[in-house]
């Protein structure tokens, strides 16, 4: 069993728990991802790890209460136990030898992009971080991504805090002023990493997309979480989940990616009505 | 007197048409009276050919002479003599390819139910069996084992047996491999893995789930903790796809997965939260064991037409007979030498709409020795579908392989170790299972586990 040691809300849907897990943190690198089981007859579901210590054998997730799993999640305390917590899983991010990085965050997405940025700026690499989110009230971590990065813009869809502009337009006004980055991270809805890819591109910039698909086991078994890059059919679990954003096929992933949707939208109903009857 | 009946005694079983609609088991089991009959049919033969049949060899006569006095236990501790899995065995092993080509009743007439009487053996034990399972003396040895399935398991039984203080390290939630997420509870109730499970621990066997050796720890840090030898028995779970258009529309599983789905997270149960696609229409890919259940737990999951399609003819077909006609007696249709061509989806939903195939003729032997299929011209078709599952095979998981420096592996990426002894290339580590031989049966990974076994037992006696 693995104990939530610490728990913490981030914002009115995004929680973040530090769980007891040394075998998992004794391992774990950014770019890394868990998979975790509420109780005994749960879903399997990946999160990444947002960060680690080895030391106390923590690892700390961050997650959006958007399906019947995450939401059972968000309502566990400290002190409760989860049934299941495997990993780290899939290969670290390659972060090596970056002199100059920007990293591109969208919204729940920061929570990844800002262990990758964390890296980063103790390599001593100069980090631009962009983090977009859809309005102020939905903002995570700004303090810490502002310490772990050389420059921090924070821009919103609606202009409600910082600038109102897409993370697109601001990294294309950075390379236009001539950023030389040796490459650009992009971690958010996979919407956002196609059009960061798309930005760069004309540019040649190394992009690199961490791929968060639908999964089953993790480590190979079920090929569930399969895309396509550069024409040849990867698994996110075992082959990622990073890889050459000019390379993926975006529109595939993102077809993939709603294949349960609305079994979703049903559990979901079915745990609220099953909340329901226990409230009468 | 020996029974000359020609015929086994038939297995009781449900009925194809109701228990298409459920889980339960297929097969119901021999009563005690039916196991004594049958038991009788055995000549109890000086040459015992149906032991030289079992891959972790079976006292078989033995076992089946104690069974037709009625000495139920005893027959079964002679059966655990050799084999950690009977009830298992019983169940899922391939026995008219094994033991039972080779009993002599076979030659006029049906042979002795070998595998039925394992099971009702088995069964009877678990249920009867009160007795207190004693540790054995413990010799002071710690040995790893990387994978609780059929592999690991029988190796991590016969090394605890010896005193070995033994740990199994495994990926999911559950122990048991393909037992829990591949082969479906019809086939072999879950409660009966567990149960074999359980013995393993009376015997000392500690089991740490959730473990991923390659990632979590290497192997090289299994010695750094202190283990002395490390059996590798990681299965082949990696799923091989088609390589056709159209193979990640919405609706492709691979079998892996759907059987995953299905079996491990429990999706056949009605109130289970796990997301599966309820398809009406489904085809399989492939002729195997894998294929047939995934064939029959689409037709269990409702859906109404379920194909089986397959490149080569019914007689080519890799799977258990049992299983084969099982799948017919429930619906399911075969769609022999045809092949798939493409994957048909909707592009608006994203969904698979059909399965564009070829017919098949046979041609010349190939290099298995089988005859090859070859197109025949202008015979393209297409089945209506709204899911296709992949049952053409595994191969083994990278993780281990590119984590542990001096293992070798071949070109298809198994582990290289000796049959015999399951000796790799590198020192203190032994492998065996699908892990070395790709996607084979439960009862071979068995043998390999327990030559496995024996084989680090000789080597850690040697080495102190």
């Amino acid at each position: 069993m693995y104990k939530i040691l610490e728990k913490k809300t981030l914002n009115a849907n995004t929680k973040q728990m530090i769980i007891d897990a040394p075998h998992v943190a004794k391992k774990a690198l950014p770019g890394q991802f868990i998979i975790l089981r509420v109780d005994e007859d749960g879903e399997r579901i990946p999160l990444t790890i947002a960060s680690y210590d080895r030391e106390k054998g923590t690892i700390m997730i961050i997650f959006q209460e958007v399906g019947a799993t995450t939401k059972q999640l968000g309502q566990l305390n400290v002190g409760d136990c989860l049934h299941d917590f495997v990993g780290p899983l899939g290969r670290a991010s390659e972060l090596e030898g970056l002199q100059k990085v920007a990293v591109v965050g969208g919204g729940l997405g920061c929570a990844i992009a800002y262990p990758q940025a964390k890296a980063l700026h103790e390599m001593g690499a100069e980090v631009d971080l962009i983090a977009g989110f859809r309005n102020k009230d939905i903002i995570i971590l700004e303090d810490e991504m502002r310490q772990a990065s050389t420059r921090l813009h924070l821009v919103t869809d609606d202009g409600s805090n910082g600038r109102k502009a897409l993370v697109t337009e601001v990294l294309k006004e950075l390379i236009d002023a001539g950023n030389q980055y040796d490459a650009v991270i992009a971690i958010g809805p996979m919407i956002m990493m196609k059009f960061v890819c798309e930005t760069t591109r004309p540019y040649g910039i190394k992009t690199i997309v961490s791929m968060n698909s639908t999964m089953v086991d993790g480590t190979g078994m079920c090929g569930g979480c399969r895309l396509t890059v550069g024409g040849e059919t990867k698994f996110a679990c075992v082959d990622g989940p990073d890889f050459d954003g000019h390379l993926v096929d975006f529109d595939e992933s993102m077809r993939r990616s709603a294949m349960y949707r609305q079994q979703e939208r049903d559990a979901l109903e079915h745990e609220c009505n099953m909340h329901k009857m226990e409230v009468q | 007197m020996p029974n000359m009946s020609l015929n086994k005694v038939p297995m009781p079983e449900q009925e194809p048409n109701i228990r298409n609609k459920n889980f339960e088991e297929v097969t119901t089991g021999y009563t005690p009276e039916m196991a004594i009959e049958e038991a009788q049919r055995c000549l109890n033969c000086k040459h015992k050919p149906c032991v030289s049949g079992c891959p972790v060899g079976v006292q078989i006569p033995e076992f089946i002479a104690l069974v037709a006095e009625g000495k139920f236990l005893e027959a079964a501790a002679k059966i655990k003599e050799t084999s950690a899995l009977p009830a298992v065995c019983g169940r899922v092993c391939p026995q008219e390819t094994q033991c039972e080509q080779k009993c002599v009743r076979a030659i006029k007439g049906e042979a002795v139910g070998i595998g039925r009487l394992e099971r009702f053996v088995a069964d009877y034990a678990m249920a009867h069996d009160t007795s207190k399972k004693e540790k054995p003396e413990p010799n002071g040895h710690k040995v790893a084992v990387v994978g609780a399935g059929p592999a690991g398991l029988t190796c991590a039984g016969d090394l605890a047996r010896k005193g070995y203080a033994v740990t199994v390290f495994e990926a999911l939630h559950t122990a048991g491999g393909v037992l829990m997420y591949g082969i479906p509870e019809f086939r072999l109730p879950k409660a009966i893995v567990q149960k074999e499970i359980e013995t393993l621990k009376e015997l000392g066997v500690t089991f740490v789930l959730n473990f991923v050796v390659g990632r979590s720890e290497t192997i090289d840090d299994l010695f750094a903790d202190g283990y002395e030898a490390v059996f590798v028995g990681s299965g082949a779970g990696l799923p091989t796809f088609m390589r056709i258009p159209g193979e990640n529309y919405n609706g492709v599983y691979s079998a892996n997965e759907y059987l995953t789905r299905v079996n491990l997270m429990k999706a056949y149960k009605k109130d289970s939260n796990t997301p599966i696609h309820r398809a009406k229409k489904v085809a399989i890919v492939g002729g195997g064991n894998v294929a047939m259940d995934a064939a029959r737990c689409a037709k269990r999951m409702g859906a109404e037409e379920v194909y089986i399609v397959y490149r080569r003819g019914e007689s080519e077909l890799p799977a258990r007979l049992e299983e084969i006609h099982h799948a017919k007696e429930e619906g399911i249709i075969f769609k022999f030498l045809t092949a798939p061509l493409e994957v048909l989806g909707n592009e608006e939903t994203y969904l698979v709409t059909g399965l564009k195939c070829q017919q098949m003729e046979l041609g010349e032997p190939d290099e298995s020795g089988r005859r090859r299929p070859v197109p025949v011209a202008g015979s393209e078709f297409v089945l209506d579908l709204d899911a296709v599952i992949v049952a053409i095979g595994t191969s083994p998981n990278p993780l281990i392989r590119s984590t542990t420096p001096g293992l070798d592996t071949n070109k298809r990426g198994c582990i290289v170790a000796d049959e015999d002894n399951g000796i790799t290339s590198k020192d203190g580590v032994f492998a065996g299972g699908d892990a070395v031989t790709g996607a084979a049966t439960v009862i071979l990974a068995m043998g390999a586990g327990k030559r496995a076994a024996a084989a680090m037992d000789e080597y850690i006696q040697n080495k102190n």
